[in-house]
């Protein structure tokens, strides 16, 4: 089932003055149900931008977003059920917390969806555990936790409103590696319970190699491509001409290929490079240690 | 959206109005309200309007924005022609209807009054439309400098002015952040009845306040940390230069004042 198309989706900001820009010029996309997406592009390509469309926040200047087989823009006076649907969570979503306890602030949602008190009370415990929020938290005021753990509310916000489709602008920026790997984790364990799309707009390669079904890159507000992890990979040079690193394990290989030593080029992650190389080296040694 | 409120917002462009000196665009600003509030019948209005009338073909900047900076204005239009319709006596009566009486006069001063305000906001925006706020708040602190003589604080209240002007657009961008976030988790804030809407409001003032506090607290230590101490002996990086364009413009502003002035004592001799 298809989730999300756009067909010749446009926009224009402040048209008609000198700072008139397009920052997504006629893309066509189409996302199945139950992905893993990972959104990347170089800075100002217009991902931000792109998925802004996705909830409806912001209008097409000409096209269509088709969501869960709707025209989201048939009807104006839906568009708040579109944002219940596609859950969109903002970069550095920390500064939209407002409520006196994270647990009323991840409610937020799901209150302004009707729902009523028990399922609102299911759902904020269960997202609180998937994004790993400890339950003490939950009445204590949101001002007072770290950084992270601020970010981890904000998402859970949005988590909350299990939305078929959910949007996440950079989670990971800002936090250190360590926060980073969790996050994801958590944005795993959240996939895995309700099966629901997931779209991670990010800059790190490493991050969606790991995590990613499919890549799709915006390249100077057009779709530069929309494939499987493995597949955008293979382009590494391509992607290195719009700007963009491949993983630096791919990086590796790469250089490893023009020396002379081909294992193909579609090694992304860490773990994958390991087998192949044990495999290699197994197969010259005729040992499997190194 | 937010975004769209044009009052106040540079519009960046290389004309004849763009380079004049900024300090010789506030005076001649100053000379212009001037003359519009000596004007005292609707033709001396008709040379602001022309004065109005070549200041913006030659800041070539479109028409349109001039309508967008007075839509805001709107309601008070209105309500400014309505007032003066219905409770200025004075003239013919134009039409009578139970208590409302609605005079020659009435219509005459509402509608003179709406050229007024017009010819305002049209004159002042053409400044900040032509003129980046930071020079702007440059050339009032040029002109204010002889104030410092008594004590006052020009250079400071000047930076608070700089420090409040660039951050307007901030805030505006900021607010409009923080309205799309609320608004992705279903907060009504341009719809719903206005329980609801007053109710969401506080989604957006709270992380707003505190995201304005926290800039606050960064830019201070910003400046400490750059050694930033008050106007003393502070050079500038744009020196402010007048060239003969300046002293040309002023002329001309002055002797439409002039103009006004004579028009309006000669229509007052005539009894116009
Ligand atoms: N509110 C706005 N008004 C005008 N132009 C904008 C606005 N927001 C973004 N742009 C412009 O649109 C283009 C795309 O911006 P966008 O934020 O979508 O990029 P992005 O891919 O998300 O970048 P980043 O990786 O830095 O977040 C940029 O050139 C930007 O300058
Ligand atoms: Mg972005």
């Amino acid at each position: 089932m298809t989730i999300l198309e756009t067909q010749d989706l446009t926009y224009t900001y402040s048209p008609g003055t000198p700072f008139e820009k397009t920052a997504v010029d006629c893309v066509n996309l189409k996302i199945e149900e139950g992905e893993l997406v990972g959104v990347m592009g170089h800075t100002g390509s217009g991902k931000s931008t792109l998925i802004q469309h996705f909830n409806g926040l912001l209008k097409p200047t000409s096209g269509k977003v088709i969501l869960d087989g709707e025209d989201i823009w048939a009807d104006k006076k839906k568009i708040r059920d579109v944002r219940f649907k596609a859950g969109l969570v903002f970069q550095y979503p920390e500064y939209q917390i407002f409520e006196e306890t994270v647990y009323k602030d991840i409610a937020f949602g799901p209150k302004n969806m009707g729902l009523d008190e028990d399922e609102i009370k299911r759902r904020v415990y269960e997202t609180a555990h998937d994004i790993g929020l400890k339950e003490e938290l939950l009445e204590r005021s949101p001002f007072d936790l770290s950084g992270g753990q601020k970010r981890r509310v904000a998402i859970a916000g949005v988590m909350a409103m299990e939305p078929k489709l959910l949007i996440l602008d950079e989670p990971t920026a800002g936090l250190d590696p360590a926060g980073r790997d969790k996050l994801l984790e958590h944005i795993k364990a959240y996939h895995r319970r309700t099966r629901n799309t997931i779209l991670i707009v990010s800059h790190s390669m490493e991050d969606v190699a790991g995590f990613a079904d499919k890549i799709l890159v915006m390249n100077k507000a057009k779709l530069f491509c929309y494939d499987d992890t493995s597949a955008v990979f293979s382009r590494a040079e391509e992607i290195a001409g719009i700007g963009l690193d491949v993983p630096q394990i791919t990086k590796v290989f790469v250089e490893l290929k023009k020396r002379g030593l081909d294992f193909g080029r579609d090694v992304y992650t860490l773990e994958y490079a390991k087998k192949l190389l044990l495999k290699e080296l197994g197969g010259e040694r005729g040992a499997g240690r190194c | 959206m937010l975004r769209d409120i044009t009052i106040g917002q540079y519009f960046p462009g290389n004309s004849l109005i763009h380079r004049l000196d900024p300090r010789f665009k506030i005076v001649m600003t100053l000379i212009y309200i001037v003359m519009l509030f000596t004007g005292s019948s609707v033709f001396c209005l008709a040379l602001g309007a022309v004065y109005t009338i070549i200041a913006i073909a030659l800041s070539k900047i479109p028409v349109k924005m001039f309508f967008k900076s007075l839509r805001p204005l709107l309601p008070f239009l209105v309500l400014t022609a309505v007032l003066n319709v219905l409770f200025l006596d004075g003239g013919d009566v134009l039409f009578k209807w139970k208590f409302i009486e609605i005079t020659e006069d009435g219509v005459r001063t509402s509608v003179f009054m709406i050229i007024r305000i017009v010819l305002l906001i049209t004159g002042s925006s053409l400044l900040t439309y032509t003129t980046s706020p930071i020079t702007l708040t440059d050339a009032i602190e040029r002109l204010l400098s002889p104030l410092k003589k008594i004590k006052v604080p020009v250079h400071e209240l000047a930076m608070m002015m700089s420090i409040a002007l660039r951050f307007i657009p901030t805030l505006i961008e900021e607010t409009d952040k923080i309205m799309s976030a609320q608004k992705a988790r279903g907060a009504e804030i341009d719809s719903g009845s206005f329980m609801t809407r007053a109710k969401n409001m506080i989604s957006i003032l709270v992380p707003l306040f505190i995201s304005s506090f926290r800039r606050a607290d960064e830019l201070a230590t910003a400046m400490e940390c750059r050694c930033y101490r008050g106007g003393d002996g502070r050079t500038r990086l744009r020196q402010l230069r007048s060239a003969a364009r300046d002293y040309i413009a002023l002329t001309v502003t002055v002797v439409f004042l002039a103009g006004t002035i004579v028009l309006n004592i000669l229509l007052k001799q005539f009894g116009i």
